[in-house]
């Protein structure tokens, strides 16, 4: 359908609501980062406004640039495993009869429900030595003593993974209903096995969808700041803990904000790049 | 035995049988139509010897082999779905390609057989196309193309002409036949249509209710049908009840049918009789006499409808022989004893 192009300002009306929100919420919270990136920490204050580049300068340092990597390594990594595991554990959940998926489905929410600060507890208690499941493991003979599980690097990827999963399955969930069980029984008539023709054909008939899965738990993973401080060690910590840190416990907030400028920048590179890439395999 | 054999197949969901016993033999190069209404246990028993259901009892057997406990992907068939199922990430040759490319075919090799398939559906040069740029039939040939592309010993289509339009499905049931008859494979296509089925078919299965009902060639089917739930089923019919009355005679709606012998021992039974067979002439004598309730003129056919004492009996002519009957006038109907189908209770 092809629609008329806008003529008058009354045909822009519908567009009001939604640049409104987008100002309040989006432009100018982001604009006053900005601003603030470039201002001059006042030590014995809060900061003076100020056109100084201190703040960048001093984040392209050694330390935080492996920060940087570190928190960029960890979302991707939390990204590919929530997707790795929610994509067939959806797609299974999908055969099942109605009532099953149901079930499921608000078990999946009630997690939602559930904090960051809880979920950290949850797990610091699980991977501890004196309650955690390594106890478990003696009991049934799989160990010959309890040992702590954290803090390291797994404890908080999987902390990580947990909290991002239910939101994974939740955005798979749709497309995976919609998908025409045929096309995989079509697959087998022609001589793929289950597992082959679920790669063959289920997988890049979603393509779209796991790179928008990506990007969503990438980006949601990125924003994390409590489960690396609960589950992991001052190495384990991204540079969301530092942003808070010093825009809270340092009251350093032009650094702060340069941070989390840059920490934006970088992420809508990312983003922006699979994208692209995503656009040139689909024209081929 | 060289074909395939159905051997008392039977599928339960729960307590409810979808395919009750089912025997058929379809020898080898045999387009064979399962007809029946919605949820009669035709595309269950498709299913089943695709592989893509597990029947409850009962063995498939192909070309002496059973193939009862072989996966699908192992069964050596094509198949086109009602949905026609074509990969939509694929081009159209890599779509019909893909049996070969798992096979490990080389390029070579998967072009050749692409080139060869395409030419057989009359879509040389669609290779490289996107399948979302076709046409409907365009998409069926497709799918048909991709289900043949390893020379299978046994094509099964299920529904496959049910999206397209009326014209065009007409036109792709003479071509899927001409195919399946130059290509001599084993056919089994699952419809609603009995048109489709008449057009296609060398044997036409009529199944209700999980059971096969008749199982014969489409022109017996429609001159001899088996019970009256298959006369209704398969084109318009004319279920009319006889009665043996007390001078030993067969009278339908009252009136002696001469020549029309009821099985012996039977006093009641129902008759079939096709429209295009029952006869329009002047009341009297030994016709039953009628008023016309109902014309339907079609142009290549007229069919009209009289009413004898409740019943309504339809009758088919063509212009050439047309009766200048108008709504309201008394008509004799003579059903000629050789077209009517004595039909068991």
């Amino acid at each position: 359908m092809r629609r008329e192009a806008p003529k008058s300002v009354a045909d822009y009306t519908p567009l009001f609501f939604p640049a409104l929100m987008l100002i309040v919420f989006f432009v100018v919270p982001f604009s006053t980062m900005i601003a603030v990136s470039f201002f001059k920490r006042n030590p014995a204050g809060f900061y003076t406004p100020d056109f100084v580049f201190d703040n960048y300068a001093r984040f392209l340092s050694m330390f935080f640039g492996g920060v940087l990597g570190f928190s960029l390594m960890l979302a991707v990594l939390v990204a590919i495993c929530c997707v790795a595991i929610a994509f067939p554990f959806t797609y299974l959940l999908t055969r099942r009869p109605r009532r099953v998926q149901t079930l499921w489905l608000v078990g999946l929410l009630s997690v939602l429900s559930l904090s960051e600060v809880i979920i950290g507890f949850a797990w610091s208690t699980l991977f501890s030595r004196t309650a955690g499941i390594t106890n478990l493991f003696v009991a049934i003979g799989l160990m010959d003593k309890p040992v702590a599980l954290l803090p390291t690097f797994g404890a908080v990827l999987t902390g990580m993974v947990y909290q991002a999963l239910p939101y994974t399955i939740l955005v798979l969930y749709p497309a995976l209903v919609r998908l025409d069980p045929t096309l995989l029984e079509a697959a087998r008539t022609l001589g793929a096995s289950p597992v082959r023709a679920f790669f063959n054909v289920v997988a890049p008939a979603l393509r779209n969808t796991i790179v928008a899965t990506l990007i969503m738990v990438f980006v949601f993973a990125l924003g994390s700041y409590l489960l690396p401080q609960i589950l992991g060690r001052p190495q384990h910590w991204t540079l969301s803990v530092l942003i808070t840190d010093q825009a809270i416990y340092q009251s350093n907030m032009p650094f702060g904000a340069a941070m989390a400028v840059f920490l934006v920048l970088i992420s809508l590179a990312l983003v922006g790049m699979t994208l692209l890439v995503g656009r040139k395999e689909n024209a081929l | 035995m060289s074909g395939l054999n159905i051997n008392a197949i039977t599928k339960k969901f729960g307590s409810f049988a979808a395919v009750d016993n089912v025997q058929l033999n379809v020898p080898h190069g045999t387009f064979v139509c399962l007809l029946g209404p919605s949820g009669c246990g035709k595309t269950t028993l498709l299913r089943m010897i695709a592989g893509l259901e597990e029947p409850t009892s009962g063995a498939i057997v192909l070309d002496g082999e059973d193939i009862t406990p072989l996966p699908t992907h192992k069964r050596n068939l094509g198949m086109v779905f009602q949905s026609l199922a074509l990969f939509p990430h694929l081009s159209v040759g890599d779509n019909i390609a893909y049996a070969l490319r798992i096979r490990g075919a080389s390029k070579e090799e998967q072009k050749k057989r692409v080139d060869e398939l395409l030419s057989l559906i009359h879509l040389t040069g669609f290779a490289d196309r996107p399948v979302a740029k076709l046409s409907g039939g365009q998409r069926q040939r497709v799918a048909i193309a991709r289900a043949l592309a390893l020379s299978p010993k046994l094509f099964l289509l299920d529904e496959p002409l049910s999206a397209l339009d009326a014209k065009l499905r007409e036109a792709m049931q003479v071509e899927l036949r001409q195919l399946q008859q130059r290509l001599g494979i084993t056919t089994i296509v699952v419809t609603h249509d009995q048109r489709e089925a008449m057009t296609m078919a060398d044997l036409v299965v009529v199944m209700g209710h999980g059971k096969i009902l008749q199982a014969a060639p489409p022109i017996e089917i429609y001159r001899k049908p088996a019970d009256a739930f298959v006369a209704d089923f398969i084109g318009i019919t004319n279920l009319l009840p006889a009665e043996v009355d007390s001078a030993g005679r067969t009278t339908i709606l009252g009136t002696a049918i001469a020549g029309l012998a009821m099985p012996a021992g039977q006093t009641k039974a129902s008759v079939s009789i096709r429209p295009e067979d029952v006869h329009l002439g002047a009341p009297g004598g030994s016709a039953i006499t009628g008023e016309v309730s109902f014309v339907r003129d079609l142009g290549g056919t007229i069919e009209t409808f009289v009413e004898v004492g409740g019943t309504s009996i339809i009758a088919v002519t063509t212009p050439r022989e047309r009766h200048d009957v108008p709504v309201g006038a008394k008509v004799g109907v003579t059903l000629p004893p050789a077209s009517c189908v004595v039909l068991g209770s």
